[in-house]
């Protein structure tokens, strides 16, 4: 494993944009596997009955987990405009080198405009949570 | 010289004989996961979360008991599979790797299977 030669890798290359949007993708995913443990808690919360439900969405209601609910959203939105991205070019299509480009910013400026859409809907006219 | 036939090398099937079912399994859940997480969140959006009858009437009634299970299973299969590759890439140390890959699939195998549990449990108390 140790001092072998190694072939050109991350720190040779000019940083581009979509490099960045391509470890977003792994980084937003891996965020919401943890996610899933809230969904889960969520879940078992209800089925435990009213008392323990009571708890669970005082609990999910409370700032801190909002921060967290906030950012599985957040994590979603993107991970979902850009795993579009990759199904299309799964599928042969937008690889050359502009088209991959522009379809990186349509897909950041499309998640975040159904972030703060769904994020609004969510949290905003909901008196129960506050 | 490469021992390997042209039929083999053309079917690509690696060692483990697997081929690229890895791959076609993380694309598939995310296929199904489009439509069933933006279902989820509008549903989500409509309703009273903090209401503990409306939200057990809600899993329950109709289909949607259906659509919840094959979220949780497709969101855990996708999940897995997802994580899977981000420790294969990441992870050198072949023990570690071991017990990180064996880690992710038994954590996931637990929360798809409490998660089923506590929706059949909401929708069959209805029934009861």
């Amino acid at each position: 494993m140790h001092n072998r030669p190694l072939s050109p890798h991350l720190t040779i290359y000019r940083f581009m944009y979509t490099m960045a949007l391509s470890i977003l993708h792994r980084v937003t995913g891996v965020w919401m596997a943890l996610g899933l443990c809230a969904l889960v808690y969520w879940l078992t919360s209800a089925a435990a009955g009213e008392l323990e439900y009571a708890r669970a969405t005082a609990l999910l209601g409370s700032a801190a987990a909002r921060i967290l609910l906030l950012l599985w959203l957040a994590a979603y939105c993107y991970h979902f405009v850009n795993g579009l991205r990759h199904l299309a070019w799964d599928a042969g299509l937008g690889l050359e080198r502009r088209a991959a480009r522009i379809s990186g910013r349509f897909a950041v400026a499309l998640a975040l405009l159904a972030f703060l859409g769904t994020a609004y809907l969510l949290f905003c006219p909901r008196a129960g949570w506050s | 010289m490469s021992l390997r036939s042209p039929l083999g090398v053309v079917l690509g099937r690696g060692s483990a004989g697997e081929g690229v079912a890895h791959w076609w399994a993380q694309r598939l859940s995310a296929l199904a996961l489009v439509p069933l997480t933006v279902w989820f969140l509008v549903a989500l959006v409509r309703l009273p979360l903090t209401d503990h009858a409306a939200v057990t009437i809600w899993i329950a009634s109709g289909w949607n008991l259906v659509w919840l299970v094959l979220l949780l299973g497709a969101l855990c299969w996708h999940s897995r599979l997802g994580v899977q590759v981000v420790i294969e890439d990441y992870v050198h140390a072949p023990a570690l790797k071991l017990a990180a890959l064996l880690l992710n699939s038994a954590a996931h195998a637990v929360l798809v299977a409490a998660g089923v549990y506590a929706l059949l449990r909401i929708a069959l108390k209805g029934l009861s």
